[in-house]
């Protein structure tokens, strides 16, 4: 009886046992805090040397706060700098993705430029935009190679204008993203049938023709899943601009993003401001999640309906 | 059966490997128990909290425990046993503060060797640690120094900086910084005939004649200083009343009108040409590069620890090319102090720390010598001001504190506030963007007050001086 018992275990429980860590340390160490930063948004709670004030609470009161400042300027700033980034990025990355995977070309060499075009996604950012500063500095090597060939008589003063740091800001996150996006439109394009290349090339199309009437159609969820990370990843945007201007958006806090408005209140320990402003941020990323997740959805429906109709007929 | 035994061998051998990490830590924590007794009631690690390697320099210098510092510089071993672990974090941005603020609101709870025992602040926010409510600095007395017999030979000025409201002193420091004008000897010849000390001293005596000179050097094609950020201590430090005061419930900002006179001196200077436009702020490249020998800024308003620390490092001529003179104004600049932490739990080392760098005359006058550092001991100081055989090579044999001397005695800093730091940064980076054309003059204002209330959200009100 008992043998018969030991016997009969039930495996099919396991699995639960497998997956319990990444939910304990997710519960304690995302979840939990989590909460807390939802539940410290509605208290004044901040630290002033070494006094700590609060925590009080205070309601709506940090929301209202947040939104009379200059909340929707900085958010205006961030949504500024991604598009300087993305925009650049996109048209580059789809270029070179047509090209790679262009069977008549025929590119030599193709796995080294994917690896060259990744490359500068390797370094971490806060140390590719302390390069950019050191770089772009009124008495830096961009500005003596100007100067020694008489395109400048006087130092250019890059990060002392608003166009200057942004256009820096926009450089370096395309520099930073394009090979990554470039190669996964790449096998996003790969995933394309053959069949559709040759039979387009054999009716005489040209490249551009199949550029715009097969390959973009095609790839269009692809498409539109980097649109949306990549917003998502602009809206976190933080390192670079924060080391390029110092931690100061300057001028005028032109270049000053969201994340650096959350830094800032984070200085001073400020846990009610940060709070409420992270679950602004939440709401739009949520809201952007989600688009994703229809989109992607919609598309799987989309399809197996019609595989349904067809199989019907 | 054969399974069975090879899973039980298994679970053994895990069970044993669990045993053996315990066993393994626990026999550490035996150790550093053991050390404990070697030095009696002192623990084992002496952690302190810095900015910078200056202070290390220093201890390393004089402190006769010292045996030998780490290859990376993180732990200095000395000769009874003991280890300092030194933590550094940038003072730029707060940073420092907001590290060493997380230490200390631990100390209570951390475990002896993790506990901070030693700690510096600068006169930005000394203050803030002084604080006898806070009490995170230990008073002298508990460490069992007696301020007026081990410190008396110290600038008095430094002892009232380092006091709570209560007068009891809280902290010491091994350096006095009166700022003097640093000038190149060889623009000084070419524009005004002369290097000598004396001559160019009576040249710039005051901001009058030295924006005449500022004029017959930007003729030549010189810049006078640097940058707007090089004058601003010299009105900064002369301010009326403390930027920040508490009246209950209300914490009340008031701007200076000597920080309004630096904003309008500074546009005409910079309009005028006076200033390199091109350098925004110190502590930055280009501020760092306009000390080479390439650069055609003339001079620049230093203490002791800026010649030594920041212009000898940077300069890349000749030694002996620059020289020092007193300035249109005394002020002082900086100034780091020593503390003793709560809860420490090395007393005995804190205290032979703080007695070997600010009390003992022999140790003063060898960082002097080394560093040429103005030492916080007025008797070292007048016998090197008396010296006339001592010189520096790197001011080409010029005995500089023939002018640090006196300048020290005119220092008065008694309008201090645990908010300085902040406002000093943020008004020279929000009416940066003044300065240099990017915004009005109100949208500077805007902008400090939105920058200040972020760093220090309990300011109720800021008050702006008429004019």
């Amino acid at each position: 009886m008992d043998a018969k018992r030991a016997k009969r275990v039930d495996y099919s429980k396991f699995g639960y046992f497998f997956i319990l860590p990444f939910f304990v340390t997710f519960f304690v160490f995302s979840f939990i805090p989590l909460v807390d930063t939802i539940r410290y948004s509605f208290f004044e709670y901040y630290r002033s040397g070494l006094k700590e004030v609060g925590p009080n609470f205070v309601g709506l009161g940090n929301y209202i706060a947040l939104l009379k400042s200059d909340l929707l300027r900085y958010a205006g700033n961030t949504f500024t700098l991604w598009m300087l980034g993305f925009v650049p990025q996109i048209i580059i990355s789809l270029v070179l993705a047509a090209w790679f995977t262009d069977a008549r070309l025929k590119i030599h060499g193709e796995q080294f430029f994917k690896v060259v075009i990744y490359l500068p996604n390797l370094i971490m950012a806060s140390a590719f935009a302390m390069l950019f500063f050191t770089m772009f500095s009124n008495s830096g090597p961009v500005n003596s190679i100007l100067m020694d060939m008489g395109f400048a008589k006087k130092p250019i003063d890059f990060m002392g204008t608003v166009g200057g740091t942004r256009a820096l800001v926009g450089l370096m996150n395309f520099l930073m993203w394009f090979g990554n996006t470039a190669i996964m439109l790449m096998a996003a394009i790969m995933g394309i049938s053959p069949d559709l290349f040759e039979a387009a090339s054999l009716d005489g199309c040209t490249h551009t023709q199949i550029f715009f009437k097969i390959t973009l159609p095609l790839i269009r969820p692809i498409l539109s899943y980097t649109l949306i990370t990549s917003m998502i990843g602009g809206l976190q945007m933080f390192d670079v601009p924060q080391i390029l201007t110092n931690g100061q958006g300057s001028p005028d806090r032109t270049s000053y993003t969201l994340i650096m408005f959350l830094n800032s209140h984070l200085k001073a320990s400020n846990y009610g401001m940060a709070g409420a402003l992270s679950v602004y941020l939440f709401i739009v990323s949520a809201i952007l999640c989600f688009i994703v997740y229809r989109m992607l959805n919609d598309d799987g429906e989309k399809k197996s309906k019609r595989s349904k109709k067809k199989e019907a007929r | 059966m054969r399974k069975k035994v090879f899973s039980l061998l298994l679970a053994a051998l895990m069970l044993t490997s669990l045993l053996a990490a315990c066993g393994g830590s626990s026999g550490s924590s035996a150790a550093s128990g053991g050390g404990e007794a070697v030095a009696g009631e002192e623990g084992k690690i002496i952690n302190i909290y810095s900015w910078n390697d200056e202070f290390k320099t220093r201890v390393e210098a004089v402190y006769d425990k010292i045996d030998h510092t780490s290859d990376d510089g993180t732990i200095t071993y000395l000769t009874d046993g003991c280890e300092i672990h030194w933590v550094i974090n940038p003072n730029t941005d707060g940073v420092y503060q907001q590290k060493l603020d997380e230490a200390l609101l631990r100390q209570d709870s951390a475990a002896t060797d993790d506990k901070v025992d030693l700690f510096l602040s600068e006169t930005d926010y000394v203050v803030k640690y002084t604080d006898k409510d806070i009490n995170v600095a230990m008073p002298l007395t508990d460490l069992g120094i007696d301020p007026d017999k081990d410190l008396a030979d110290q600038y008095e000025y430094t002892k009232v900086v380092a006091s709570d409201a209560d007068g009891v002193q809280r902290g010491s420091t091994w350096q006095g910084c009166p700022c003097l004008l640093v000038y190149r000897r060889d623009i000084a010849k070419e524009v005004f005939g002369t290097d000598d000390p004396e001559e160019i001293g009576a040249i710039v005596s005051d901001w009058g004649k030295m924006k005449d000179a500022a004029q017959q050097l930007k003729d030549k094609g010189y810049y006078t200083f640097a940058s707007y950020a090089d004058t601003f201590r010299s009105y900064g430090n002369s301010i009326s009343e403390p930027w920040v005061t508490v009246d209950g419930p209300d914490v009340i900002m008031k701007i200076d009108p000597r920080i309004m006179e630096w904003i309008s001196d500074s546009k005409e200077w910079l309009d005028a040409g006076y200033l390199d436009k091109t350098i925004k702020g110190q502590w930055n490249d280009d501020w760092n590069k306009s000390m080479g020998s390439k650069s055609k800024v003339f001079a620049f308003l230093f203490p002791a620890w800026g010649i030594d620390f920041v212009l000898t490092p940077n300069w890349d001529g000749e030694p002996g090319s620059w020289g020092v003179t007193t300035g249109p104004q005394d002020f002082n600049w900086g100034g780091s102090f020593i503390h003793g932490c709560t809860g420490t739990d090395n007393p005995e080392h804190v205290k032979e720390i703080i007695l070997a760098l600010t009390g003992n005359a022999d140790n003063m006058e060898k960082i002097t010598r080394t560093y040429t550092e103005f030492s916080n001991n007025t008797v070292v100081m007048k016998k090197f001001a008396e010296d006339d055989s001592f010189g520096t090579e790197f001011l080409g044999g010029e005995n500089p504190f023939k002018y640090f001397a006196p300048a020290a005695e005119g220092i008065e800093m008694t309008t201090l506030s645990p908010y300085d730091q902040g406002c000093v940064e943020i008004i020279q980076q929000s009416f940066n963007d003044y300065l240099q054309g990017q915004v009005s003059f109100d949208q500077a204002k805007n902008n400090f007050e939105t920058a200040i209330k972020e760093r220090y959200p309990d300011i109720t009100q800021i008050i702006w001086p008429e004019n």
